[in-house]
């Protein structure tokens, strides 16, 4: 189980956040003028990468704040957790 | 008690505490310090059990956690019975009582040890094979497996013990009390880091606690001398705390790792009452040093599983701990020099030994030239080539090895025995390792998988990582505890060691034997009865994966799971694939290290406290009035009130026609509530619900439809303005938790512009809803102060009220289709107010009704439930709600995706309302719609969502999906169902009221 560093809390266990998926996908600001398929793109292309990925995460037994984390998927390390709307701070 | 097996000569034993137990309902006698297995064998009992195949007689084979043969069923007939425990583990108290798995009629005389005779045609796969077919045999073949399937009874009543969980943070976690694991203990305790300290054992120290060899000493003390010392000053550090009988589990990621603490199964059972029998540690541990030690390998040679034939180690300690000779006329058979303590510890107590045959041809140690200096024949370069003795092992047969060790040569020789010990070297127990994501890698000297790659802050020391000589555990101890706490070493400045052993091994995975290997039984798992035959066979056939050979012959599937063979199985097939050992890896590791009980692992979260269910504040008036609950999510509603002997359907009947004729009560307590404020909550509400909320007044309510960004219906319910920047919504009761999940999820992550809070007031209020043409009357009786006519108070509207100075919120609205009231007020006075009403509307009848008559009352005005009549594959047109869905706003949740070319298809399933041809017949939820009978496969065009008997209309009506079902209005369609087809014509979803006459009455 992971030790998560909620940029709000602190160190807390998993059981306390729920997994949001795919980090730094915006929501079209004028949906209505994309094509099927570019609105395709945002709703349902996900990378779901093997390695270093971006992704949500909510601490929802906890402060309620969604936040990122930059997370190696094939060994679990958690590289960085950073609040909505910075930069990440690892390339 | 067999006097001649039992010697004084152990600490760990109480001689003056003589402990009764019955084995296979036979009394004997044992020591306080025994466990079952030292206890037995001190009896002469070697003969425990059955395996698990071929039920071929077993003995106890090791003296720890890694048993794989005497696993016995403990407290036979009581509701505390558990199966397949491990009799190595068990300390006998007053009273045991325990007996033999898997035999029948009896351990000695066993009717299925036939398939030992049989054994020729149950090769691997046997089973795989033989009942494949014909295919529609199988339920008959199942019914006997399964009977003959499995180990052990399971307990037939509940588990009268409590279980706990406890959390625990350390600095440093040390896995395992042995030489290294203590060192490493004192060192980080002493320099200040929170520690703790855990083993498996009841007692300290390992198997250097019972060294008491002049072979092995450090600072010139036998080592188990100075090894008490150590022990005694570890437990007066303030900061180091020590649990024994507390085995590691599991050991996941980020060094979280369960343990398993047994705290009262070492007592009589009279000295259980109200104590917690195990506990469960969740450990959180900055870091981790594994000192697990390691298991010593058995060898594989014909019919190596006779009762009598034990490790070498296990010989050992029976005598050095517990003072029990396992055999009056032992032989020793190894490969390393390991056999020899062992004979050493049968010397010193002048017990026979008859030979030992080594596989090495040079054998060049301080302790074998003592060994040979005691008389003892020693058989260089020889192997073991059969055993004998049905329920005892009673002769070996040996020959000499070639010089390629591939092959036997020469005559072969018959020598006695009762007991045989056997060593192949010893195999690093690096399970919670690799469980921890742990990379191993190969050692080709010595043939042993040590850890490579640590994924985690941890390190493994001692015999564990590789080191087995003393002198290389303690100096390798030393230094990686330095370097991985980052200390100086002051703790242990000098330690010098002397061992009489050398490290050679000569190995050999599979021992030659002069039978074909088809004749031969050399078992590789003990427990599952899986041999050296079968692996070899599996490999012929074709599979090569250690995974796919694993699961074909259960090598190592057993409780055990094959802390014994698992190497040799390895071994067998890299030598047969003609591949490197290196290059297979080892099978995965999985938790638990040895099983746990269920017990343990529910901890506390039994009977009611098992899935905790939450209670509207009115559920004991509910209760006192005879409701029949459902479960909605975590919450028990009231699902329907029985009368008399009124069945389901008789009591459903009766309260929907009562809220209609007169006036019905609900408790809707359960609906989600999300109070929103902010100067944005308006323009949040048109993000997120697909209509217009802008110019909603303040006071008014509205219902709206939530959809997923694709475009299907999420959730729906009622929101009202309470003030300029307050409103409250209302959610479905299951869907509260994820909709102001959701709606968080796009405040802080897409428009953290906008000026929203919002916070879940669900439980904050009872609502209670009051419908009917009475309802009106029965709510100015409950609330007289205020105004209920429809110019001051319309539907659709709300109003602050107070009754006796509590303040509440009253709606006018309604799901059921009536003139209808909501009362919110605060949770604790939700219950007075319901009896107020119930007292109120005494004189209309006034009739308590639940989820079921609700679900019902809302059909016939065609309303939807998110979840019955969704499953979000609808959008809100295809459910025929296009009026709720605006087309001014210029983007909402879900709007782009309304016009994808696949939601504006003519042909999706869209909700329809269905009348049967005879008004009586009631259609069955879930059944399929079908228009053409004839054809094959028949075309299903959707299913029945939602049905009911209507007494208000005196009909059947039901709700359905069907493919196009909007332009098939008045159209014929079918229900197929098992017996009869159910002719159904398509109708309008709203079958009662749809001019809304009665929501708009004058009352």
């Amino acid at each position: 189980m992971f030790l998560i560093n909620c940029p709000f809390c602190g160190e807390r266990e998993q059981s306390e956040f729920k997994a949001g998926g795919e980090a730094h996908i915006v929501r079209p600001k004028q949906p209505t003028e994309l094509s099927d398929d570019e609105w395709a793109e945002y709703l349902f292309m996900r990378k779901n990468i093997k390695g270093i990925q971006f992704e949500r995460w909510n601490h929802v037994h906890g402060c309620r704040k969604w936040f990122n984390m930059v997370r190696d998927t094939s060994n679990d390390q958690i590289k960085a957790v950073y609040k909505m709307g910075e930069k990440p701070p690892v390339k | 008690m067999t006097n001649n097996l039992r010697f004084k000569t152990s600490k760990f034993i109480d001689e003056t505490y003589r402990v009764s137990f019955k084995f296979n309902n036979k009394t004997y006698f044992g020591f306080k310090g025994d466990t079952l297995a030292s206890a037995l064998l001190a009896n002469g009992i070697h003969l425990v059990g059955r395996s698990f195949k071929y039920h071929r007689p077993r003995g106890i084979m090791t003296s720890g956690s890694e048993e794989p043969n005497a696993i016995i069923q403990l407290h036979d007939n009581s509701s505390r019975t558990e199966p397949n425990v491990r009799a190595t583990e068990v300390e006998i108290y007053e009273g045991l009582v325990a007996s033999s798995q898997n035999c029948w009629p009896s351990v000695n005389f066993d009717i299925g040890g036939i398939n030992n005779l049989l054994s020729p045609i149950l090769p691997a796969g046997f089973y795989y094979k033989t009942f494949m077919w014909p295919a529609s045999f199988w339920e008959k073949y199942e019914y006997f497996i399964r009977k003959s399937a499995g180990l052990g009874k399971s307990p037939k009543v509940a588990d009268p013990d409590i279980y706990e969980h406890k959390y625990i943070h350390c600095d440093v976690l040390v896995i395992g009390a042995g030489i290294s694991g203590i060192m490493a203990a004192k060192m980080a305790a002493k320099n200040g880091f929170k520690t703790l300290l855990v083993d498996e054992k009841s007692y300290l120290g390992g198997s250097s606690i019972y060294d008491n060899s002049e072979f092995s000493k450090i600072n010139n003390q036998i080592t188990s001398s100075w090894l008490e010392k150590e022990i005694n000053e570890i437990s007066k550090i303030e900061n180091l705390e020590i649990k024994t009988r507390t085995s590691v589990a599991a050991f996941h990621g980020y060094n979280f790792l369960l343990a398993r603490e047994n705290l009262t199964d070492h007592l009589p059972i009279n000295q259980r009452e109200n104590k917690v029998r195990q506990r469960l540690l969740k450990i959180r541990a900055k870091k981790v040093i594994t000192a697990t030690g390691s298991i010593e390998r058995p060898l594989i040679f014909d019919n190596n599983d006779r009762p009598g034939i034990l490790l070498s180690s296990a010989i050992k300690k029976y005598i050095d701990l517990y003072g029990v000779a396992c055999g009056e006329n032992n032989i020793l058979f190894t490969n390393n020099d390991t056999a020899y303590e062992t004979a050493m510890s049968l010397i010193q107590r002048g017990i026979k030994i008859n030979a030992i045959i080594d596989n090495r041809e040079q054998i060049d140690s301080k302790i074998s030239y003592e060994v040979e200096k005691n008389n003892i024949k020693i058989y260089k370069g020889y192997s073991i080539v059969d055993t004998y003795g049905y329920r005892r092992i009673n002769k070996i047969s040996i020959m000499k090895l070639s010089k390629d060790g591939q092959t036997v040569i020469g005559d072969k020789t018959k020598l006695n025995c009762d007991c045989l010990g056997v060593s192949g070297g010893w195999t690093p127990a690096v399970h919670l390792f690799t469980q921890s994501g742990g990379k191993l890698k190969f050692r080709e000297e010595d043939q042993v998988f040590i850890p490579n790659f640590y994924p985690s802050d941890q390190i493994s020391i001692g015999s564990c990582n590789g080191d087995f000589g003393l002198e290389e555990i303690i100096k390798n101890t030393l230094s990686s505890i330095k370097k991985f706490l980052d200390i100086d070493n002051s703790e242990y400045k000098t330690v010098e060691t002397i061992s009489g052993l050398n490290q050679s091994k000569r190995n050999i995975w599979l021992l030659p034997s002069d039978k074909s290997i088809g004749k031969t039984k050399s078992f590789v798992d003990y427990q599952n009865d899986a041999t050296a035959k079968d692996i070899k066979l599996a490999l012929r056939e074709g599979f090569r994966s250690i995974e796919h050979v694993k699961r074909y012959t259960t090598t190592g599937m057993g409780t055990d799971q094959g802390k014994l063979g698992n190497m040799h199985a390895l071994g067998i097939i890299s030598e047969t694939a003609g591949t490197k050992m290196g290059e297979h890896g080892t099978t995965t590791f999985r938790p638990p290290y040895t099983p746990l009980t269920f017990g343990t692992i529910v901890g506390r979260n039994v009977g009611e406290f098992f899935d905790i269910f939450r209670r509207t504040p009115i559920h004991d008036w509910h209760v006192a009035n005879n409701a029949e609950f459902e479960n909605v999510g975590q919450w028990k509603r009231a699902w329907y009130y029985p009368k008399d002997n009124e069945n389901m359907h008789q009591a459903v009947q009766r309260e929907s026609k009562a809220a209609r004729d007169s006036a019905g009560i609900l408790d809707a307590s359960t609906l989600g509530k999300i109070d929103i404020q902010g100067t944005d909550a308006s323009e949040f509400l048109n993000r997120v619900y697909t209509n217009a909320w802008s110019k909603l007044a303040v006071g008014k309510c509205r219902y709206g439809l939530m959809l997923n960004e694709d475009g299907m219906v999420y959730d729906d319910g009622v929101t009202t303005r309470l003030g300029e920047n307050h409103y409250i919504m209302t959610t479905t009761t299951g869907g509260a938790a994820n909709v102001l999940g959701k709606l968080e999820d796009y405040l802080q992550t897409e428009w953290p512009e906008l000026d929203v809070y919002l916070s879940s007031v669900t439980d904050h209020y009872a609502t209670i809803s009051v419908c009917g043409p009475n309802s009106k009357k029965i709510v100015s009786k409950v609330i007289p102060n205020l105004d209920l006519s429809d110019e001051k108070f319309p539907h659709m509207s709300f109003k602050n009220a107070k009754i006796e100075n509590i303040k509440c919120r009253v709606m006018r609205i309604s799901f059921t289709g009536e003139h209808s009231y909501e009362i919110n007020i605060q949770a604790n006075f939700g219950k007075s107010v319901w009896e107020k009403c119930m007292e109120a509307g005494k004189d209309f009848n006034i009739t308590p009704y639940g989820t079921e008559t609700m679900h019902l009352l809302r059909a016939e005005k065609g309303f939807i439930i998110v979840g019955q009549d969704t499953d979000a594959t609808l959008t809100p047109i295809d459910l025929q709600m296009d009026w709720i869905v605006s087309k001014k706003k210029y983007d909402f949740i879900g709007k782009r995706s309304l016009y994808r070319s696949d939601t504006i298809r003519e042909d999706r399933k869209q909700l329809v309302g269905l009348l049967t041809e005879n008004p009586d017949e009631v259609l069955e939820e879930g059944a399929q719609i079908v228009a053409d009978i004839k054809k094959s496969p028949i075309e299903m065009l959707g299913h029945v969502t939602s049905s009911y008997y209507s007494p208000n209309l005196k009909k059947s009506i039901a709700l359905g999906v069907v493919k196009g079902g909007k332009n098939m209005l008045g159209q014929k369609l079918i229900i197929p169902m098992e017996n009869k087809n159910i002719n159904v014509t398509v109708a309008d979803p709203v079958f009662l009221d749809k001019e809304g006459e009665k929501l708009n009455a004058k009352l």
